[in-house]
């Protein structure tokens, strides 16, 4: 059997810290005040001025409007995360379903056809997405923001695996216990997704909670400023010789990592145990 | 419960191929048919035309007395056991027994009465609770039979439901299957390519090969009469010894032997003979044919010789004591051989013998 050395957890240790220490300095730097930070730099001792700062980013009223606060846009960036992942789950399982299930002219054309547009990123189509979205009066409105990016190649090709792996037994089994259609994809193969959908669901919160570009060119409205644009916008007021707002800064960074590390570490046993059982 | 009556059944896949063609079969009510044949020869084709689980290209499936080419499964009144259980993973066993009742919208103190009873007759009532991949591999297909059970269905389809199992649990589920049908007296039909299982569980034997019927009969009549070298050669183990001979007058010529029929001879000429290496005895030196032993099987019970006659192989079975030597004479009683026609390998009956007790089907092909 193999022993673990001390070297083993030497590299674990140094994997652990390269990867921590930066979330450690934001949050230490984040309880000190702009004016400290100005002047002596990144911290990692505790500021003290941990109450006050995650107060004021998540209270004050700000923006040109002085009408968003931290927590509207934590919530907005809970909205347009979670619409992504659940829209996105539900739109590609009912496409893999039909590629997968139903036998209709030119299904494997058009799973390549879904799975070429993986090439093309978001940036490619965005400004014929944009003029589409305003033709049909949708700028500022979640609608605007989530349904033009549902559509997902990989979702849709994730479920089609996974879809394809399920044994041909359990629908014919299924048809005999007189499930049609409908009910064999709700009764039989939703509930044995639940794996795929909890890690698709992880990679596509994430994804919807990181978007930055989509959400500022969609909303001009402060109302649905997201918190990866908050974070832009206190770094933008270099006014006379006012200093940034380091500390909310860093704060509203790491309030942003919390809802994804949150997800992460709900759905991994969820996760792992999908990964380890092979019962389907 | 009700009759199956296959008529002129046919199955052609996209691309022309052929994988049934013009099966005739009448199912009688109660009957448990099994169908046998190597992989690839249409058997589960065939049962999954009559689940509806395949398209029937040809012919008509009647279940009572209603056609049912164009019935969905679950309205064809049948329930069918699958190889790998198919049972619902996400699913208690309760659930799983329940599911096709749900479906059918029974009454919900009648569910619980059926799983109850299936349960309780297959003894998984400890299990209801549990999930599929907490229970055994023999465990899982009581429940998959359970499940079939509890739909009280016109027919049971078996799709080798003992393939997945361990060869000692494979022969007490073989048991309690056919106990079980004989107890529900429901139709049954059952795929399975193993002769053994074919022979114990049937009451009346389908043969195929390559997507026909090579014959249909009793157990016994199957393995008494084959109707063919492949039937021979199919069913019985060891397989029975098919040696190419030549009939000259009332001698048979294998090899260099000549054996005397005594007026067994059903034609002349070129034949391929049938001898079971059960009916094949040891004589002294120079009687019968010189029998060269290569190798023996040890079966504990009995001893399996495997050698040649002349240039062709041969098994003979020999008691457990049986003393073996590297040369042997063995002889036949002439009412045991087997006579097929060399071209075809259909059955050639011998002249002295009325064997055909009960009905040969004309041989399709």
């Amino acid at each position: 059997m193999y022993r673990t050395r001390f070297s083993d957890h030497l590299v674990l240790i140094v994997g652990a810290l390269f990867l921590c220490t930066p979330v450690v300095v934001a949050f230490m730097t984040s309880t000190h005040t702009a004016a400290d930070i100005h002047m002596n730099g990144l911290s990692l001792t505790w500021g003290g001025n941990f109450i006050d700062t995650y107060e004021k980013v998540l209270t004050q009223k700000g923006g040109f409007t002085g009408e968003i606060t931290g927590t509207s846009m934590v919530i907005n960036s809970l909205i347009l995360g979670v619409g992504f992942a659940v829209g996105k789950i539900v739109l590609s399982m009912l496409a893999a379903y039909a590629i997968v299930y139903f036998r209709f002219p030119m299904a494997t054309l058009s799973f390549w056809v879904i799975f070429t547009t993986l090439l093309l990123p978001l940036e490619v189509r965005i400004m014929p997405s944009y003029q589409v979205m305003s033709e049909l009066g949708l700028l500022n409105s979640y609608t605007g923001l989530i349904v033009p990016l549902l559509a997902s190649a990989t979702g849709t090709f994730y479920f089609r695996q996974f879809f394809k792996s399920v044994p041909e037994e359990l629908l014919e089994a299924a048809r005999i216990d007189g499930a049609g259609p409908f009910k064999f994809f709700i009764d039989i193969l939703v509930p044995i997704s639940r794996t795929m959908i909890a890690a698709i669901f992880i990679i596509m919160f994430v994804y919807g909670w990181n978007q930055y570009l989509w959400p500022m060119l969609m909303t001009t409205d402060e109302r649905f400023f997201t918190l990866m644009r908050g974070i832009k916008s206190i770094l933008q007021v270099w006014i006379g010789s006012q200093i940034p707002d380091y500390n909310e800064a860093f704060a509203l960074a790491v309030l942003a990592m919390l809802p994804p590390v949150a997800i992460v570490v709900i759905f991994q046993s969820w996760f792992i145990k999908g990964l380890t059982e092979s019962d389907k | 419960m009700a009759a199956i009556d296959i008529s002129s059944v046919g199955k052609i896949y996209n691309g022309g191929v052929r994988a049934v063609s013009d099966i005739n079969l009448d199912i009688k009510d109660g009957e448990f048919i099994v169908l046998v044949g190597p992989s690839g020869c249409g058997k589960s084709t065939l049962l999954r035309m009559v689940a509806g689980l395949e398209a029937i290209s040809e012919g008509t499936v009647k279940i009572g007395d209603r056609v049912v080419n164009e019935v969905e499964p679950a309205d064809r009144d049948i329930a069918m056991v699958f190889q790998n259980y198919a049972l619902y993973p996400h699913m208690s066993v309760r659930q799983n027994l329940e599911y096709g009742l749900k479906n059918r919208r029974t009454p919900k103190a009648e569910i619980d009465a059926r799983v109850n009873e299936a349960a309780r007759m297959l003894e998984i009532t400890q299990y209801l609770d549990r999930k599929p991949r907490a229970l055994s591999g023999g465990q899982r297909q009581r429940v998959a039979m359970g499940r079939a059970i509890v739909r009280k269905p016109a027919a049971f389809l078996f799709d080798e439901p003992l393939s997945n199992l361990d060869a000692k649990l494979r022969v007490s589920m073989r048991g309690e299957i056919k106990r079980l049908q004989r107890r529900l007296g429901t139709t049954s039909i059952y795929v399975t390519h193993d002769q053994l299982e074919a022979m114990t569980l049937a009451d009346r034997l389908v043969v195929l090969n390559g997507g026909q019927i090579e014959q249909v009969g009793s157990p016994l009549d199957v393995y008494h009469t084959p109707a063919s070298t492949f039937v021979a050669g199919f069913i019985g183990s060891p397989a029975m010894n098919l040696v190419k001979a030549e009939l000259q007058g009332d001698k048979l010529a294998i090899g260099p032997s000549l054996i005397s029929l005594d007026g067994y001879a059903p034609t002349s000429g070129a034949v391929t003979v049938g001898l079971r290496a059960e009916d094949l005895r040891v004589v002294s030196a120079n009687e019968g044919m010189p029998f060269i032993v290569e190798y023996v099987e040890e079966l504990g019970s009995q001893r399996l010789a495997h050698g040649l006659v002349g240039d062709q192989a041969v098994t003979i079975a020999l008691s457990g004591e049986a003393e073996i030597t590297d040369t042997m004479w063995i002889a036949i009683d002439p009412s045991r051989l087997h006579f097929f026609d060399a071209g075809t390998g259909k059955r050639l009956e011998a002249r002295a013998t009325v064997t055909a007790t009960a009905p040969v089907p004309e041989p399709v092909g």
